[in-house]
């Protein structure tokens, strides 16, 4: 039996308060329904005696404290799935918004998902070539992998992750793909521009789309990336296709968390975010994966934007702390107008080491990747001082570095977001972009692999 | 039983009414599911719980039964190789039984009940044991012998013993105390997790864990029975310093805590250790490691015990006369799990919201280490090292989970950003790391390795000092301005930097490395030093000294295998006079 409560107490910010509930279970779903007949929903955050605590999802306006009636559902927040949601366009609560048809469920899911058992995980370990040299040569990226992108505001972290969406292949592998995209709060523009450009590439007919823009209310931005991750968990763990997930833009979610959480008055963490950020956090990040029992995977590229370009603000900083890795913007390179705009030394992906080499990529991947790494180091130091003391106070080897070091920005990282390279054309550039160094200093890379691939110059 | 009914749920916090029998810590089931959590705080007839699974349908008016026993660990045979969550529920099982996704209410023993084990004791009727003392064996995978033990709280006469093969809950024998009361004796015993085992004296750590890592090894080593933490920032390498850890430690046992840590590393550390083989026994790693994952999208509540849970199981076989290393990747995780409970609990915060007593419980983790003289009449020893990982916000160590562990542990492995760009692993930083175990270690390097290891270390440790003043004069004047003598220095330190510290951990060879090759090393770059430096008295151009062929030899001499490494070194060495007394006779020349 469902009840009806005209019981609301008071309504504050996103919460609200009802009195004299019974029955009513913790993250239970309730509906709200206003005098006009229309429905809100909520969710239950505190059940205290006979008092229970909601969460809204929508605004509270036109909300009237003795006429409006709460029930409750008997269940959390779900999403109907069914393999007939690839191509449709959801909004942040998953209600279609495509003038499409309902969605016939195949099933209901809990939106908040389980944990998945670290015994039953596969190690991701099969390489992504996404085409982009920063990724693939340095970064790689493998099927099952959350890597995020670190970026600023107005840095083109679009263009990148629509190219990786664009040109991401496993390659001799004909399996199923598709591609689930959560806008959070982002602007109509930006969510325009991924939408025109899965058109573009015929993408569309395999993405799925929740749609939450700056001008819906930012409450819904809590449930969003999740309705995007069940929907991704549908596809790739129950119809065994590799998904790639792509959440754009975190910040707004962690706001989103953070506004409840003050309208909560709990002790807050560092900035005023609460103090279960990362947990909260984790158990977006964990699901993306591969298991066992299931063909499918979950890639997952998070986007967000570092407040002030700072890294070690909670967002970017409890995010690199889950995520196996992250690709940082930077707006130095962009306003050197070398796209896309990657700043390779802080980037990394920890699952590289399992991807690359011998029957992945190639060989000598290990050692060019390191190679590379630690020059571009040297050299950009060799700049810097180059900057101070003028280039004759470099050493002749110093000197070399630094030419490395502007070659590799404007060769290897600047290929603009329409250039689609295949890992070997990377690796390739990496060579020929070391042969500006002395071969004995190649000590990163073993000596077979020096001697087989060492691009020789006149006179060697 | 104490059965009570929930009044409040807020997250993993539930408060129930009808409890004033309860005890404190109490497990309770919660709900119709029997949700597993425990008391936490009375007040009145209620009591507060933390729940250890997910709360979600939970209500007012579930009941609650509390179980009248404290959190605890089954202890016996079957350890080994299992994984398992923060409150010991093996992962594998609950897999086979529920799929890949871990669901609410499961409730599965640690230990397999169905396996047989096959027991041997020399002890017979009418013998006397003691607290700590073997009731004999069992061969619980190719290297660990585990010892059946007798409970430390009891002692007594053995009234009924047999060897054969029994199942952890079979009776294997009968115990008669002083009181006249008699006790079946079983493999498998329990222990509350939040209580440390006894033992009877505790020892200063004088023998080093050898783990392998250069800049670990020769520069901050750790004791066994120490402890150490490897605080860094994101991306600076704290779980592949962990990983080499559990990986080539010379302990017997190593118990890894993942606390809310990505699923992927438990698996990597779950499908990678059955692959390789323990360079001391020949045999699989995960013969001698247990896991304990409580990842990061598990409940929360679950983190705070995965620590206790770990370090009991531990301290059960540092009580059988093993070395065992707890590894716990990452407190920082374990300390936010208390803020979020604190936080529930509405108490007062301390600094950043953490709870006051955070520095008091971090203490008490890490004061359960130690090299400890075990229970029992043959005076075994045992020892247990503890190493955690600390993620400090912002890569930022004034912090206080980092600022509360430094004033407890020993060993400090400060990892780097800066290095970990410049893809210098393992990026510990050499000049803020320290050891306070390195003068309690040296006799053992002294007798064990060589009279100077303790020399070349410190002189490791002193021309990298002197390399970060030059570099500062560098940044200033250039390179051109210094002295000869200075320029050396600077490539020495650098030679120390790349051809000794830096080690790649995924590479078959660099991965590990034997102190006396570790020695050898040291002894190379710096007879390069000591040769050049005369060269360079002697007139030498230091330009020519420092690109000489041998250096680029001496850049790879530490992935030298270790059979041939002897031979390959005096080469190096016999090279590196040929070439340098042929500079010096060229400028002569000139």
């Amino acid at each position: 039996m469902i009840r009806e409560y005209r019981t609301i107490e008071e309504v504050a910010g996103p919460l609200m308060l009802i009195r004299q509930v019974d029955g009513v279970k913790y993250d239970e779903l309730g509906e709200i329904e206003l005098p006009d007949g229309s429905v809100r929903r909520c969710r239950v955050l505190e059940v205290n005696g006979r008092n229970v605590l909601v969460q809204l999802f929508e605004s509270a306006a036109g909300l009237n404290l003795s006429t409006s009636k709460v029930r409750f559902t008997g269940h959390g927040v779900q999403l109907p799935v069914s393999p007939n949601i690839l191509g449709r366009v959801f909004n942040g609560m998953g209600e279609p918004i495509d003038k499409g048809a309902r969605i016939i469920p195949d099933k209901l899911l809990d939106i908040n998902g389980t944990p998945i058992n670290p015994a039953a995980r596969y190690y991701p370990s099969e390489f992504i070539q996404t085409g982009v040299s920063t990724i693939d040569g340095l970064n790689t990226l493998v099927r099952g992998q959350k890597l995020p992108i670190f970026s600023g505001s107005g840095l083109p972290h679009a263009n990148l992750a629509a190219q990786i969406a664009r040109q991401a292949k496993v390659r001799n592998s004909d399996s199923k793909f598709a591609v689930v995209f959560a806008a959070i709060g982002i602007t109509f523009e930006e969510a325009d521009f991924f939408i025109s450009d899965f058109k573009k590439t015929g993408a569309i007919d395999r993405t799925v789309l929740f749609i939450n823009l700056a001008s819906d209310a930012a409450i819904e931005r809590i449930s969003t990336p999740r309705m995007a991750l069940t929907a991704a968990e549908y596809l790739a763990f129950d119809c065994n296709m590799h998904v790639l997930v792509i959440l754009t833009d975190i910040t707004n979610y962690a706001e989103a968390l953070r506004e409840v959480s003050a309208a909560r008055k709990e002790v807050p963490g560092r900035r005023g975010y609460p103090g279960y950020l990362y947990t909260d956090l984790a158990t977006m990040y964990e699901r993306a994966g591969r298991k066992m029992g299931s063909e499918g995977s979950i890639t997952m590229i998070p986007i967000l934007t570092m407040p002030e370009d700072d890294k070690t603000h909670p967002i970017p900083d409890l995010t690199g702390y889950i995520t196996e890795g992250q690709i940082i913007l930077s707006r130095e390179m962009y306003k050197k107008g070398f796209m896309p705009p990657v700043d390779v030394l802080p980037s990394l992906s920890r699952l590289k080491d399992k991807g690359i080499g011998k029957g992945k990529t190639r060989e000598d991947h290990s050692g060019v990747l390191n190679q590379l790494f630690s020059s571009y180091a040297r050299g950009k130091d060799a700049k810097e001082l180059m900057v101070v003391l003028g280039e004759a106070a470099l050493t002749p080897l110093d000197r070399l570095y630094a030419k490395f070091a502007d070659a590799f920005e404007s060769t290897f990282i600047n290929q603009g977001f329409y250039e689609d390279r295949s890992i070997e054309k990377t690796l390739d550039i990496g060579w020929e972009l070391l042969s500006i160094l002395p071969k004995s200093e190649m000590k990163r890379i073993k000596p077979e692999f020096v001697e087989k691939y060492w691009v020789r110059k006149d006179g060697e | 039983m104490v059965e009570g009914k929930i009044l409040k749920v807020s997250g993993p916090l539930v408060v129930a009414e009808g409890m004033r029998e309860a005890n404190m810590f109490d497990v309770v089931h919660v709900g119709e599911q029997k949700l597993i959590g425990e008391i936490i705080e009375m007040h009145g007839d209620r009591a507060s719980i933390q729940v250890y699974e997910e709360t979600a349908g939970i209500g007012r008016g579930d009941k609650v039964v509390s179980t009248g026993a404290p959190l605890s660990v089954e202890l016996g045979p079957g350890l080994i190789k299992n994984i398992y969550d923060g409150i010991q529920r093996p992962l594998e099982s609950i897999r086979q039984k529920v799929g890949s996704n871990i669901t609410k209410g499961i409730s599965e023993p640690a230990l397999d009940r169905s396996r047989l084990w096959h027991f041997e004791t020399d002890l017979k009727f009418g013998d006397k044991v003691k607290a700590g003392d073997a009731f004999g064996y069992v061969s619980e995978t190719e290297v660990i012998r585990h010892k059946i033990l007798v409970p430390p709280t009891q002692s007594g006469t053995i009234v009924d013993i047999r060897s054969g093969d029994f199942k952890v809950t079979d009776t294997v024998g009968r115990l008669k105390l002083p009181d006249g009361t008699i006790v079946d004796i079983k493999l498998m015993q329990k222990w509350p997790v939040r209580v440390a085992r006894p033992y009877t004296e505790k020892l200063p750590p004088v023998e080093p864990m050898i783990t392998g890592q250069r800049s670990i090894d020769a520069l901050f080593p750790i004791a066994k029975g120490g402890t150490a933490c490897v605080p860094g920032p994101f991306g600076a390498g704290k779980t592949v310093v962990q990983h080499q850890l559990a990986k080539w430690s010379d302990v017997d046992i190593v118990i890894y805590i993942g606390c809310g840590e990505r699923g992927n590393e438990m698996t990597d550390v779950l499908r990678e250790f059955p692959e390789l083989t323990d360079p001391r026994t020949g045999k699989s790693l995960m013969e001698r490691t247990v896991l304990i994952a409580n990842t990061s999208d598990m409940p929360v509540a679950a983190r705070e015990a995965s620590i206790y849970t770990g370090i009991t199981i531990a301290e059960y076989y540092r009580d059988m006369g093993y070395n065992v290393a707890v590894i716990a990747d990452s407190t920082s995780r374990w300390a936010e799990a208390l803020r979020e409970m604190s936080g529930r609990l509405e108490e007062m915060p301390g600094e950043e919201g953490y709870p006051a007593y955070l520095t008091s419980r971090l203490a008490q983790f890490y004061e359960r280490a130690g090299k400890v003289i075990c229970l029992g009449s043959d005076a075994r020893i045992g020892t247990l090292s503890a190493i955690g990982a600390v993620s400090p916000a912002g890569g930022d160590i004034s912090e206080p989970v980092t600022q509360a562990t430094l004033r407890i542990v020993k060993v400090f492995w400060g990892l780097d950003s800066a290095l970990a760009y410049k893809r210098h692993f393992p990026a510990i930083n050499w000049l803020n790391s320290y050891s306070l175990y390195r003068d309690r270690l040296s006799e053992w390097f002294s007798d064990n390795v060589s009279k100077n290891w303790m020399d070349l270390t410190a002189r490791c440790l002193k021309i990298l000092q002197i390399e970060s003043g030059l570099e500062e004069i560098v940044k200033l004047v250039g390179m051109d301005a210094l002295s000869a003598d200075d320029r050396l220095t600077m490539e020495v330190a650098r030679s120390v930097r790349e051809d000794f510290l830096q080690q790649f951990a995924f590479d078959e060879v660099d991965g590990f490395t034997q102190l006396d090759k570790q020695y050898a090393l040291m002894e190379l770059i710096f007879s390069f030093e000591d040769r050049a430096r005369k060269a360079v008295a002697e007139g030498a151009d230091i330009e020519k000294l420092v690109s000489l062929p041998v250096r680029e030899r001496i850049g790879r001499a530490k992935s030298v295998p270790y059979a041939t490494y002897k031979a390959e070194y005096e080469k190096i060495e016999n090279e590196m006079a040929e070439q340098i007394a042929e500079l010096v006779q060229a400028c002569k020349e000139d």
